[in-house]
């Protein structure tokens, strides 16, 4: 499979150690981006990446960080060939480190085929277009920003807000309506604390969901540069049991950050030109290469949807990498500390929140016909009302003509049954059904996102009187 | 043949020494797999390369082979209806070679070798002709492909025939020596000439209220849309590329999501052009460079497309080139000139940013064709911008602005409560509106300029009045100013706001963005002057008119419109004071 290097190239010239980096001279004959092995003057042996070739010397990372390497009998041998993992069915149920080594203490797993771990870019041509609806069984999510087969949707969390158990819960519940089909979930750890690693180990351990799960854990005291390879390793293996074993595969990677972290600490160490707030220019380009990996092939069965989950510091959604991400994904789930504060569970805060593909998935057939027109009324009135909050704190709610007092009591009754419904698992009708209830808070002219008939069909007002 | 070797590979560009000779914008061939690239920088014997594809698995002195060519593209029938990557190569030729994946090192021609097109001549032998003159025409789906005389060329003509043949068998003969086939070659980075540049006095029609009735941009001018994420500039775009009324749309995804270019392939088949009822893919040429594939190959995206569409121009038809993101190919040139260690301006992003952007946007226009005949053509560029953080100081947004004629800034809290199109009326401008101006008067109203004069004064009014609103509460009002309020609800809510989803509002005529706009004002107008003869205002709102305001997008009869600006003045008309 792996084709075995005639000859082997070891060199004992490391020049210079930086940070994460290690600088060898005079390597001939290596190529970009193959892997190395470092082996110190214990016989302990690293694994690094070559970031940079001249014909003066290599710039390679160390994943493993670069503590104990010297410039005296510290080894690094070129394997010439890119970073690969081994992939197999069997790794369901399984422990790995961020470079794919098994974490759990049982033997390594038997390749049915070695993977490069970067991928390829999929052709946009053999893309299919996503369109089954997932049920997630969450009101704000199901019923405004919906999620879709294929999709990547990140949640955007704030240091201290329940992202993971918002995640968790997503992964619990999420089914496609009238399917059966076979499912997987690769978590991908990223320098998270092993409390919240054990969160949800335990989640997927209570609902029996543990030996459907691929975990990559790079918990926050294992080393950083790791990061960088854990998604793609987690990726490599998702693509693998997506299209070739047809499951459909449900990536959840947290937390973003941290990756981003990981790569702005390597670009410091390279002395790159810095971009907004320190981080590399190429940000964009190499967070796409991992949301990218999202998607449906056609003519194949399975999918590949992506959850990340970031924490934006400071709660700043301008912040370079929320920002960037939400320019690669499609849409976000977008946490409110203001809202959780009032006790929202899940504290969602709407107004920020989008899918992309959400047109994809709704409508007659997949959800119901008024889908659209009640998410789309939902968000305008619920708008609105958030606006005269911010009046009656100025004015007091006194000043407020008679429709905007109605607007108000919409907007509480929004946050409180609607967005809150703590471990419930709500069905798509019900979710609807709920809207309903609150648009009969309104006056039936102000609902000009819905179509007559479908306002004729569902409102509350109305019940009964069809068909007659 | 210069052929060279790999001294240095840094992510995707690498140094080759042995290069002697090279020129500047030469496409090489780099290693064993001969992967693409093109030299961005000589020093001595060394030439620093960008390389469209991947360079993970490069090894230190492989071969580089100079081509001595610089990029172009393949031009001539086949076109219409592809989908490429930046540098031209057809995706579902690559996918046929690769499979779902795109895989390094594979060559793909941009236009189909084998294919025969019918070839109908419209030169004679006899005929002299020069540079840009028409020899004949190819049938491709329902539209007139023109083959011209290339550039340069001229003679008289000693042979020409009708018949099938391949792109790259000669169709004609000039002087008895020189052969011409359908298949033209440009270099992408140098603008194909024109006779004269027109000034832009043509309104492209887009079929959204916002754009034609409020901000228009010309054929052959210049827009841009920037927008943080989520405020909907990618769907602005492909909106703009399904309803343009021009015969050819080139859409090129810069460093975008690949779902989103799925979208437009699965999407575009299916949809019909209200103007020819045809299917939209058949005027419609991609060009999809994703955010994961090559940036070499993206920072070329944009230059590939504009050659197309100038290729369509030349031949005289109105052409509209979407390009989403600009901003995507700003990173590419930074990260790239990063790798270079160049000296970075602002925010990193090199210093001939700015040129380079004026010098794209300049590539539009409406022209005089090259040729004998007068023809004219016209390429308008519609750019979007992702200003990082929503921030429009920024200097892709910064640079760009100095140089369109249409601004259309999204605005991110409009988003948010699902106001779309999300285009901020008080940010935005164009600056077509005076030369547009006699073509509103013939073919639409009279008074289009005044009514929208009219709609956004009330819209910058609603702006004051809502300050004072936040500070002492609607009820302190006149009653006057409250109206205005209830006036620029509607103008935001019934007019400016158009779903692109809806089947009945996704496309609005010129005549009925009209009308609907005359109806808000006519109640406007109305309103005054009932509550100039004593009538309060809340009289006018217990009136039934709103309602019919609020469903107008749904009418698609402009009778009903304008029976309904009669009935606005007379049941205001009727009303009586109430002591």
């Amino acid at each position: 499979m792996t084709p075995v290097p005639l000859v082997t190239r070891e060199y004992r010239t490391i020049d210079y150690v930086s940070g994460p980096l290690i600088f060898v001279n005079n390597v001939k004959g290596a190529s970009y981006g193959e892997i190395v092995k470092i082996r110190l003057h214990d016989g302990e042996e690293r694994t690094g990446q070559v970031l940079d070739i001249s014909d003066e010397h290599a710039v390679i990372q160390v994943y493993e960080g670069t503590r104990g390497i010297d410039t005296d009998v510290t080894t690094v041998r070129f394997l010439g060939e890119p970073a690969r993992i081994n992939v197999s069915l069997d790794m369901l149920g399984r422990v790995f480190t961020g470079v794919g080594k098994a974490r759990d203490g049982r033997p390594d797993i038997i390749p049915e085929a070695v993977l490069d771990i970067a991928g390829m870019p999929i052709n946009p041509t053999a893309r299919d277009k996503p369109a089954d609806f997932i049920q997630t069984g969450m009101s704000a999510i199901d019923g405004l920003d919906t999620l879709v087969r294929g999709q990547k949707l990140p949640i955007f969390s704030g240091a201290g807000l329940p992202a993971s158990k918002l995640a968790a819960q997503i992964a619990r519940q999420a089914k496609v309506l009238g399917e059966g089909e076979q499912f997987a979930v690769v978590f991908v750890a990223m320098g998270i604390t092993h409390k919240e690693a054990s969160f949800f180990m335990q989640d997927f351990e209570r609902t029996g969901a543990l030996d459907r799960v691929v975990f990559f854990m790079n918990l926050a005291d294992d080393p950083t540069v790791e990061r960088l390879a854990a998604p793609r390793c987690g990726l490599a293996v998702a693509e693998f049991l997506a299209f070739t074993h047809n499951l459909h595969v449900l990536v959840i990677l947290t937390d973003m950050i941290n990756y981003c972290e990981a790569l702005r600490e390597i670009s410091t160490a390279r002395e790159e030109v810095p971009g907004r707030r320190g981080y590399p220019g190429y940000m964009y380009t190499d967070l796409s290469t991992i949301y990218e990996r999202a998607g449906r092939l056609k003519g194949r069965k399975g999918s590949i949807t992506q959850i990340p989950i970031l924490t934006m510091p400071d709660d700043d959604i301008t912040h370079p990498v929320p920002d960037l991400t939400g320019y690669i994904t499609e849409g976000q789930i977008v946490l409110s500390r203001d809202l959780f504060r009032r006790g929202a569970d899940p504290p969602v805060d709407a107004l920020p929140c989008l899918s992309r593909l959400m047109n994809l998935g709704i409508g007659e057939g997949k959800t119901r016909e008024d889908h659209r027109g009640v998410a789309d009324q939902l968000y305008a009135s619920y708008a609105y009302g958030r606006d005269l909050r911010r009046l009656v704190a100025i004015v007091g709610e006194e000043a407020l003509t008679e429709l905007d007092k109605q607007y108000l009591k919409f907007a509480d009754g929004f946050e409180k049954q609607f967005i809150t419904q703590g471990d419930e698992d709500r069905s798509i009708t019900r979710t609807l059904s709920i809207a309903w209830e609150l648009f009969s808070i309104l006056p039936e002219d102000e609902l000009k996102r819905i179509k007559r008939e479908y306002i004729k069909k569902y409102h509350p007002a109305h019940a009964g009187e069809q068909d007659g | 043949m210069i052929t060279g070797t790999i001294l240095r590979i840094s992510g995707p560009v690498i140094i080759a020494r042995g290069m002697k000779g090279s020129k500047m914008y030469d496409v090489v061939k780099v290693g064993k797999e001969a992967l693409r690239g093109e030299i961005i920088r000589l020093e001595g014997g060394e030439a620093v390369i960008q390389v469209y594809e991947d360079t993970t698995g490069l090894f230190i002195s492989e071969p580089v082979e100079n081509t001595e060519q610089p990029l172009s593209v393949e031009l001539g029938p086949g076109l219409l209806s592809s989908i490429y990557d930046g540098v031209q190569r057809p995706l579902p030729v690559l996918a046929e070679k690769s499979g779902d994946f795109i895989a390094r090192g594979i060559y793909a021609p941009g236009l189909d070798r084998e294919k025969k097109w019918e070839f109908t001549p419209v030169a004679k032998a006899g005929d002299t002709v020069i540079g840009g003159d028409i020899l004949g025409t190819v049938k491709e789906f329902h539209f007139e492909h023109r083959i011209l005389v290339p550039n340069g060329v001229s003679g008289t003509v000693t042979e020409i025939h009708g018949g099938t043949f391949t792109v790259e068998e000669p169709v004609c003969t000039l002087d008895n020596t020189r052969k011409i086939a359908m298949m033209r070659f440009w270099p992408v980075r140098i603008p194909r000439p024109h006779k004269k540049k027109l000034d832009p006095v043509l309104p492209l029609i887009t079929g959204q209220r916002v754009f034609d009735c409020i901000f228009p941009v010309t054929k052959g001018g210049t827009a841009m849309i920037p927008g943080g994420f989520g405020t909907g500039k990618t769907v602005s775009e492909q909106t703009l590329a399904k309803w343009s009324d021009t015969q050819i749309v080139v859409y090129i995804g810069c460093g975008e999501r690949g779902n989103e270019m799925t979208d437009v392939l699965a999407e575009f088949p299916e949809l019909v052009d209200p103007r020819t009822n045809l299917p939209l893919i058949e005027r419609t040429i991609l060009i999809a460079n994703t955010s994961n594939m090559p940036v070499a190959a993206r920072e070329a995206s944009i230059y590939t497309g504009i050659t197309i569409a100038e290729y369509f121009r030349d031949m005289g038809y109105d052409v509209a080139l979407m390009a989403d993101s600009t901003s995507r190919w700003g990173e590419a040139l930074r990260e790239v000139s990063g790798r270079l260690e160049e000296m970075p301006g602002e925010e990193g992003y090199p210093a001939y940013l700015a040129t380079r952007l004026s010098a794209f946007y300049e590539r539009a226009g409406r022209v005089v064709c090259m040729g004998s005949e007068e023809r004219n053509g016209s390429v308008t560029v519609v750019g979007a911008v992702s200003p990082p953080g929503g921030d429009f100081s920024e200097p892709i947004t910064q640079n760009t602005l100095r140089v369109v004629g249409t601004f259309w800034a999204l605005d991110t809290n409009l988003a948010y409560r699902r106001h779309f199109p999300s285009v901020n009326w008080i940010k935005s401008y164009s600056l077509y509106l005076d030369s547009i101006g006699d073509w509103y008067v013939e073919h639409v109203a009279r008074d289009w300029r005044e009514l929208r004069e009219k709609a956004m004064y009330l819209l910058q009014k609603e702006v004051e009045l809502q300050e004072i609103v936040q500070l002492v509460g609607p009820d302190a009002l006149p009653e006057s100013e409250k109206a205005i309020l209830d006036v620029t609800r509607m103008i935001r809510e019934d007019f400016l706001q158009q779903s692109a989803y809806s089947d009945s509002d996704s496309f609005c005529p010129v005549e009925k963005q009209y009308l609907m706009l005359k109806v808000i004002m006519e109640y406007y107008e109305n309103v005054n002057v009932a509550m100039g003869r004593g009538v309060a205002l809340r009289q006018i709102q217990a009136l039934p008119l709103k309602t019919g305001i609020g469903r107008m997008k749904e009418v698609q009869d402009t009778t009903e419109l304008r029976t309904m600006i009669d009935d606005i003045g007379k049941q205001l008309q009727a009303l009586e004071v109430e002591r």
